[in-house]
């Protein structure tokens, strides 16, 4: 593999991997406040539908994002109202979000813009931006470093900067500030955040809206940046894998950043591997790759599980103890 | 201003059916200790629960220093100058000392200002309280002692001037027990009021200034407790005469029917648990371990119920060896006549989303009475266990109830009932009445010295050292996992207190 290659895959590594850390991150929200949102996957795919036919229609990404992020949002509030209002099963209410996304998506595809559950091809101005870092064309030439700086971390997509941003600052956020201690508590032990005098309804809202943004807007970077529209169930299993990321990465938005780099260079890796023939992977079949990021949560997930720590209150409606 | 810190008038509050609160008048006088006493279930903790803000009462007015206080939730409880020391902790495990005691009051939107202040103002409270804490100690490796002087400092931290601990001592070992009076002591004389919580009577005769007493929902009655005495507060909590000093004859102990020899458990970690525990359990005797929680007697007790596998030692059961070294099979001891009470009914003794019924057969739900087929004979098992609540005055007397729904004391009797009527040669106990109101416990005893008097052998585990004084025929003292020391019912409470202290060396080399 020579230098060129690695960057490429690098580069890759990275835009794949923006989805996954952003769902990871939403997923972070909800459930260290003890919500468990298996539903990510689905409100990534509505978020992603909602992004691309608002872009199409309206030709205007911004807009695009802001529909995205507001089904997601909405679809967090059902979840939120079965599972906090009401102490229904998590699992069951996040389960419905992903199968209504499944098929809604299609359905009002279909009605709406009748290309068979797509939506319409995105104009320029309806896709994400991108940007180009100051000076990135004048040190191309260094290097080494000149393509790393030019080619690696430049020309990104806004959002792709505003993911990795997300990480440090989830982290200040969770441990540096009073919102962040009392989301860590509510999903820790409830009863405590009640005695203190704090809503531990109000908490466990304000985090699954949180999430609910987050994954609106790894929808919206499916359909709006990485595709240039809607396909039918674009969201192929990431919503799942940013949550095994989230409890392989033990629920620390730093880990988090680490596991979904893992997940999405191994993406890359077999994307890249379908047009060009790497050295070693060549006697491998192309369907053993692309199964690979799945195979990989599999392991992990089997063999780390055991050393992980959730949330204690994860999963578990607060009900005054009588 | 009032000299009152707190009146309640007529308080009312139902649960469904259930009528916990009935026109609740209470006075606590300011700067006082006062005792709330009443069996498990009489409604001293939704009392008080009210009063934190918890729950909300149907009707009934509250007054703090005279003013009418409209306490709608636990915010407004902590404004009024009220805090609260729960039963089971409201502690959050894996924070710090340091984010407990902020959780809820932490100043500014970003902590950094504020744990600033905390840090200072928590030295300030633990020199001017004598309770140490080391503030970035995690919650979760403490002893409970100290996470109790968290919880209280977390109220002080919040200004309260008046604090309420439910059951506080239940969890403590007599030591710490004691330095939580001490504390206590000193909140009163810094003008604080306290509302202690509890059923056990001599925390109440040892500390309290006044003391109020409540039995099925209802105030029964207030005292100053100088001129109360323990006798007259057991019967105003039950409504009548109780025996608290069990009467049984001398013990007459025949063969013997459990023999332990070099019994070593070591844990999952590969920590000693059990060190080389030899004793044997004749028939018509109660032997009793005595000691600290944590020093072994759970291990041994699950060691010797086929729960556990012991490490190396022998067990002999009636007359035939068990092998104790291997998985463990409570089934096969419980076939070769042995019968054990878990210490922790919640978690090895009932399953608590079972009917009663279920229950009171689990373990022995092979037996042909309960069917002759691979199918429960569901008649006969709601049969049987209306004949035992009937023995045991289990209630509400309904087999087909969750057993969740049934008070500590019933779900104990629930589980002695199950084990005691399978008629065992051999009875093993832990923690006989742990949770369990007096009126319970008097009738627990009674049916241990019953089943001893009948021939059995009983092995009792208690951390109340009165439980095993008062019931034992010997007791065995256990400190880190070895037995410290044999004594009889009749030795001194100091005595025996010391070997739980592990001090045992050292009086023998004085002797």
């Amino acid at each position: 593999m020579d230098h060129n290659t690695i960057i490429v895959l690098l580069q890759s590594t990275i835009r794949v991997s923006v989805p996954l850390i952003l769902t990871a991150l939403a997923g972070l929200y909800a459930e260290r406040s003890g919500v468990v949102d298996i539903g990510l996957e689905g409100k990534m795919l509505a978020a992603a539908f909602a992004g691309a036919a608002t872009a199409a229609v309206t030709g205007s990404a911004l807009t695009g994002i802001g529909a995205a992020m507001l089904v997601s949002v909405a679809l967090s509030l059902v979840h939120g109202y079965a599972s906090i209002s009401q102490r229904g099963d998590q699992i069951v209410s996040g389960t419905a979000i992903n199968f209504i996304a499944a098929g809604a998506t299609v359905i009002l595809g279909q009605a709406w813009f009748a290309q068979g559950g797509r939506t319409p091809a995105l104009s320029a101005d309806a896709r994400l931006a991108t940007y180009k870092l100051p000076g990135a064309d004048a040190v191309r030439d260094v290097p080494v470093l000149g393509p790393i700086y030019s080619d690696l971390l430049s020309g990104h997509y806004l959002l792709t900067y505003f993911a990795f941003a997300m990480v440090p600052i989830t982290w200040w956020v969770l441990y540096r500030t009073r919102f962040g201690l009392r989301l860590r508590a509510v999903g820790e032990n409830p009863g405590a955040v009640d005695t203190a005098g704090i809503s531990v309804v109000r908490m466990r809202y304000l985090a699954v809206i949180c999430g609910g943004m987050l994954c609106g807007l790894a929808g919206a970077y499916l359909s709006m940046a990485l595709a240039n529209g809607f396909v039918k169930n674009m969201s192929a299993g990431r919503g799942f894998i940013a949550l095994a990321a989230l409890v392989f990465a033990n629920w620390k938005p730093k880990n988090i950043l680490l596991t979904c780099l893992l997940f999405g260079f191994l993406d890359a890796l077999s994307i890249y591997s379908q047009n060009v023939e790497l050295p070693i992977m060549s006697s491998i079949p192309d369907q053993a790759i692309q199964a690979l990021p799945y195979i990989l949560t599999v392991v992990l997930l089997a063999g780390f599980i055991g050393k992980a720590s959730p949330p204690k209150a994860s999963g578990v409606p607060y009900v005054k103890e009588r | 201003m009032s000299d009152f810190a707190i009146e309640l008038k007529g308080i009312d509050k139902r649960f469904g059916a259930v009528h916990a609160n009935k026109n609740i008048n209470l006075k606590v006088a300011k700067g006082t200790i006062h005792g709330i006493i009443g069996e498990n279930g009489a409604g001293k903790s939704t009392l008080m629960s009210i009063l934190y803000g918890f729950y909300q009462a149907d009707s009934g007015e509250i007054f703090i220093s005279g003013q009418k206080a409209n306490i709608k939730d636990s915010k407004a409880a902590i404004s009024a100058g009220i805090g609260m020391v729960h039963q089971h902790f409201m502690l959050v495990e894996n924070f710090s000392v340091l984010e407990n005691i902020m959780l809820g009051a932490e100043e500014s939107a970003i902590l950094t200002k504020g744990i600033t202040k905390a840090r200072a103002e928590l030295k300030r409270l633990e020199e001017q309280y004598e309770m140490e804490v080391d503030p970035d100690a995690i919650i979760e490796e403490l002893p409970v002692g100290v996470q109790q002087r968290v919880e209280i400092l977390k109220a002080i931290y919040r200004k309260a001037d008046i604090l309420i601990l439910d059951e506080p001592t239940g969890v403590l070992t007599p030591p710490e027990a004691d330095h939580l009076f001490r504390i206590l002591a000193q909140l009163k004389e810094q003008g604080k009021t306290v509302i202690l919580i509890t059923h056990k009577l001599r925390e109440i005769m040892a500390i309290t200034d006044e003391v109020s007493v409540m039995r099925r929902g209802e105030m029964v009655a207030t005292r100053k407790t100088s001129e109360t005495s323990v006798e007259e507060l057991a019967e105003l909590m039950v409504g009548r005469r109780v025996l608290l000093h069990v009467e049984k004859g001398e013990a007459k102990p025949g063969e013997v029917k459990l023999s332990v020899r070099n019994l070593t458990v070591r844990d999952s970690r590969g920590v000693t648990m059990v060190d080389n525990v030899s004793f044997d359990v004749r028939a018509g005797e109660i032997v009793g371990i005595a000691g600290v929680a944590g020093n072994g007697q759970s291990e041994l007790l699950e060691a010797i119920a086929g729960m556990r596998p012991a490490t190396s030692g022998t067990v002999t059961l009636n007359g035939q060896p068990v092998d104790i070294t291997g998985p463990g099979d409570p089934a096969d001891m419980r076939r070769r006549g042995l019968a054990h009470v878990p210490e922790d009914r919640h978690h090895t003794g009932l399953v608590l989303k079972f009917e009663e019924a279920e229950n009171a057969m689990l373990g022995y739900h092979g037996d042909r009475k309960f069917g002759q087929s691979f199918l429960l004979d569901v008649e006969s098992v709601r049969k049987d266990a209306m004949d035992k609540i009937e023995q045991y005055d289990i209630r509400p007397p309904n087999p087909r109830l969750k057993t969740a729904n049934f008070s500590g004391g019933n779900q104990q009797k629930i589980v002695l009932a199950r084990e005691m009527e399978r008629n065992p040669d051999v009875l093993i106990i832990g923690q006989p009445t742990r949770g369990v109101d007096v009126g319970a416990i008097e009738f627990i005893h009674k049916r241990i010295i019953e089943m001893r008097d009948q021939g059995k052998a009983i092995l009792l585990v208690s951390v109340e050292l009165d439980e095993i004084r008062s019931l034992a025929d010997r007791i065995i003292v256990m400190f880190a996992g070895r037995i410290a020391g044999e004594r009889n019912p009749d030795a001194s409470e100091g005595e025996i207190g010391l070997l739980m202290a592990g001090v045992e060396q050292k009086l023998e080399a004085a002797e």
